[in-house]
């Protein structure tokens, strides 16, 4: 099998893009990548392989945390809640567990799986259920697609583990982790059912690891070579540039758990008259000028800083900051009907239906593959 | 604020600035260089503006002085003491050790062990593990061996109660009876990797702290002064100097603070932009209420990511000293002539044009030989005055809370480089006594109380856990050294944690008040 076997630069640049593909959310990667390069530095490896390399009955395991990340930057993990997740898991379905992957791949979530796998030298795959952050655990292309709800598993750092071996709906499921979580303090590793190779290669949204990688790669160069980091992201990913200005309001408050708000951009240089406002729910949802909606989730609404390209969270929003906003296209496998139900505008509150916008990505595997066997 | 003589001092890396004060009035101001044993600058500094006023040192009441003495010591790795690391944690944290994202060989000047041992809170206040006293005593039994001299304690979710810190420190006084013991609820704020790598740094600068204390008491004595002695820490207020002498990591961010309140005390204004423009860099942040906006995320600390609140303050390459660069693309800076300004600009006899010349040649001020700058183009003069002033009104912008104009002062020697009015403010101002705004700012500096702490509201009111939080806000200020009956409530701020039920929430306080005298 071909794999790719990660070094802690890799690291530097997954944990810049995948806070891009956080849309705002998703939790700082900060440290997730410590975690990680952690891993690496105890001699340990994470080896990431592509869905493609998946035997069809290979047994893959979704990992990661949930909780708040205000209690997660305190109560940090104990680096074993997902192997306790993993074992639980292997007993409960009489077998060996073939390889992580990661839910959620915007923010740290993106990370975490690796961790897992070093310790126990199992390969990440290079794919994952939203190709950007979402919110909640029904979001995901597996839910959408037919993962079972159960058994799901849930770990803490005290050695606590919940199973749920019975689900009415992934709605159900989210709350019950949720539950479950807050009575763990907080913080917790959350692995959904187990699936097949052949469920991940169809319904995993692919390369979503090395694309990470290579937007992080994207902007670093760009940094070193001074050019635009904002145009180069585009570039590699076929986006487009909404608006480049400064934000001059802020709207934020909380709501049920969400952090909920609107942002507003004022157009610079050859953007200037133009007025951008962006809706949030822990991610930017919704972008719109004098009321057209120019871009709209499940597509990826990302807004980085325009001199250094780093991507700027919906807390770090401030009036001032000079950004740029972009949108990539989501994946095809979240603009489908079916999955438009859960992650279109819809499942948002909102009346209206998803207009996509450009030609759905499709991430490259990174060149890393091809050179290590 | 009584009416007796104070004494303000800020240590720069170029300059020692001192003020003296009676009340609100400012006697005499003076600028000397900072020597290499920061203590002789400071006596020299203070010995002068006591003679430019013909102030006899027994009429001073107090003297502030602000330094980056410690923070140079974490930058040159000089004088840290090796420190011994307790993690309260139980089980929880292990994926990240200790100084897991210290620079190696900072890591390898301070480390002197980490012991994870059983301990440690949720953010509801139930207990992770029970404190295990015999893994602490064992530690400790290493730690007095190897002759560790300081120890950091952090448990995880200190802030949400610190019952354990404190009992671990007990063990620990008993087990090594002369270390000094640093305790994260102490230092900085939720976030228990940056917290724990304060209070490390805290620790291993303990001893520095106290032989510097030692060296301005010493020098105290030589110019029979008998006053107290503060220090100014981070946010621009004060502490005395035993606090500071167990705290000193609290006085890194003190220089650009200091300016901004000195700023806010020469015009009266307490919402405004404060630029501060010295040799090598300009510095803006903003006053709002009269202290500095913190800045969100926490400060790098000679690598080190910490979480203590510094100011938001802006600082690139414009300065008295910048090189002016002419040709297709007309630059300033960032890199400057630096303290040789007065024999490499052009006005001084040099061959180097800076932005003093500039300024000089504009008449925007009179110094050194202005017949030298005959030949610059006036073009050129334009130019340059201009692009300072857009490059400062482009970081004015940034660091406004909105788009209405608000009022910029100007302080620092280098601010005699902008001209005029800045583009988004409503009026810009640059007070008497501008070039000692920093001084000004530390014989003016009150005393504050913060705390930053998650609370649960399980049987009890949000009110109580406000009240409770301010309470021990004002219970440190006291500490601190601020009359009790002054304390006032500065900032409020209250947050509800995302993705938690609506049982917990993020109290931040600040309370501030005048110096116990």
């Amino acid at each position: 099998m071909t794999f790719w076997n990660l070094k802690e630069t890799d690291i530097d640049r997954i944990a810049l893009g995948v806070g891009i593909l956080g849309t705002g959310g998703g939790g700082n990667p900060y440290l997730a990548s410590l975690m990680a390069k952690a891993q690496l530095l105890q001699g340990r490896e994470i080896k990431m392989v592509r869905p493609a390399d998946l035997a069809p009955d290979a047994m893959v395991l979704a990992l990661g945390g949930i909780g708040a990340p205000t209690v997660g930057i305190e109560k940090i993990e104990e680096g074993d809640e997902g192997v306790r997740v993993l074992h639980a898991m292997e007993r409960l379905i009489g077998r060996r567990i073939d390889a992580v992957m990661a839910d959620e791949i915007g923010g740290g979530n993106g990370i975490a799986p690796m961790i897992t796998a070093a310790k126990l030298g199992l390969p990440v795959v290079d794919a994952d259920g939203m190709g950007r952050a979402f919110p909640e655990v029904q979001m995901t292309t597996f839910f959408i697609n037919g993962q079972s709800t159960a058994p799901t598993a849930l770990a803490d750092a005290s050695g606590n583990v919940v199973i749920v071996s019975q689900a009415t709906s992934p709605e159900m499921l989210e709350k019950l982790m949720r539950a479950g979580t807050v009575a763990m303090g907080c913080t917790a590793h959350m692995g959904t059912a187990p699936m097949s190779g052949d469920f991940v290669r169809r319904f995993g949204v692919p390369h979503t690891v090395s694309q990470s990688w290579r937007l992080g790669d994207t902007v670093l160069n760009a940094r070193a070579k001074k050019t635009n980091p904002v145009a180069a992201v585009l570039e590699q990913e076929g986006g487009a540039l909404l608006l480049q200005g400064k934000v001059v309001d802020i709207g934020r408050k909380i709501e049920g758990g969400f952090v909920r708000g609107r942002l507003t951009v004022a157009g610079l240089g050859t953007f200037s008259g133009r007025l951008l406002e962006v809706d949030i729910q822990n991610e930017y949802l919704v972008a719109r000028e004098e009321g057209k909606i120019l871009s709209m989730v499940p597509d990826l609404i990302c807004i980085m800083d325009s001199e250094t390209g780093r991507p700027v969270s919906t807390e770090e929003q401030r009036y001032g900051l000079r950004v740029s906003v972009i949108a990539i296209p989501s994946p095809s496998l979240l603009r489908t009907e079916l999955a438009l139900a859960s992650v279109g505008p819809r499942a948002f509150g909102y009346d209206f239906d998803f207009v996509p916008r450009g030609q759905p990505t499709v991430a490259r595997p990174v060149e890393a593959y091809g050179l290590q066997k | 604020m009584t009416k007796q003589l104070r004494i303000g001092v800020d240590v720069g890396g170029t300059n020692t600035d001192a003020a003296l004060l009676q009340g609100e009035e400012v006697l005499s101001t003076i600028k000397t260089a900072t020597t290499a044993n920061v203590t002789d600058g400071v006596s020299s500094a203070i010995r002068a503006v006591l003679l430019a006023a013909s102030v006899a040192s027994d009429r001073v009441g107090a003297v502030m002085i602000g330094t980056t003495h410690f923070l140079n010591a974490l930058v040159e790795r000089r004088h840290l003491q090796r420190t011994g690391i307790l993690r309260l944690c139980g089980p929880a944290t292990r994926a990240l050790p200790p100084m897991i994202d210290w620079p190696e060989d900072l890591r390898l000047v301070v480390d002197g062990g980490a012991a994870l041992v059983g301990g440690g809170v949720n953010y509801d206040g139930s207990s992770i593990a029970p404190l295990d006293t015999d893994a602490i005593r064992l530690a400790c039994r290493d730690w007095r061996e190897r002759g560790i001299g300081a120890i950091a304690i952090c448990s995880v979710f200190a802030l949400v109660d610190p019952r354990m810190e404190i009992a671990a420190a007990e063990i620990v006084a008993e087990e090594v009876p002369d270390v000094s013991v640093s305790l994260s609820h102490r230092i900085g704020k939720t976030g228990l990797l940056q917290r724990e790598s304060a209070t490390i740094l805290n620790a291993s600068l303990h001893r520095i702290g106290h032989e510097t204390v030692a060296a301005f008491r010493h020098a105290f004595g030589e110019l029979g002064l008998s006053c107290p002695l503060y220090l100014t820490q981070n946010d621009g207020t004060l502490m005395s100097a035993e606090y500071a002498e167990r705290f000193p990591v609290f006085t890194m961010a003190s220089g650009p603070t200091n300016s901004m309140r000195g700023a806010a005390f020469l015009t009266g204004l307490k919402d405004a932009v404060v630029i501060d423009i010295g040799g090598t860099t300009t510095d803006i942040g903003m006053l709002v209420s009269g202290f500095p906006r913190s800045r969100g995320e926490g400060a790098t600390v000679a690598g080190v990511r910490t979480n203590f609140r510094v100011p938001d303050v802006f600082s690139f390459g414009l300065g008295g000293g910048s090189r002016v660069r002419d040709g297709d693309d007309l630059r300033i800076g960032p890199d400057s002539v630096g303290f040789r300004l007065p024999e490499k600009a052009l006005c001084f006899g040099g061959d180097e044009l800076t932005a003093t010349d500039i300024a000089v040649a504009a008449g925007l001020v009179d110094l050194g030989d202005k017949t030298r700058l005959k030949h610059l183009d006036r073009a050129v003069v334009k130019a340059a005055l201009n692009k300072m002033k857009r490059d400062v009104e482009a970081v004015v912008d940034q660091m406004k809370p909105g788009p209405d104009p608000i009022p910029a002062i100007l302080v620092g020697g280098g601010s005699v480089l902008i001209d005029g009015f800045l583009e988004g403010t409503s009026v810009s101002l640059r007070p008497e006594h501008f070039g000692s705004a920093n001084a000004i700012g530390a014989a003016i500096a009150q005393v504050s109380g913060e705390v930053d702490n998650i609370v649960s509201l399980e049987g009890q009111s949000r009110q109580s856990a406000v009240e409770g939080v301010i309470a021990e806000a004002r219970r440190r200020a006291v500490e601190a050294g601020a009359a009790e009956d002054t304390v006032v409530l500065a900032e409020i701020d209250e947050t509800p944690l995302s993705y938690l039920p609506g049982n917990a929430m993020r109290i931040a306080a600040k309370v501030v008040g005048d110096l116990n005298s």
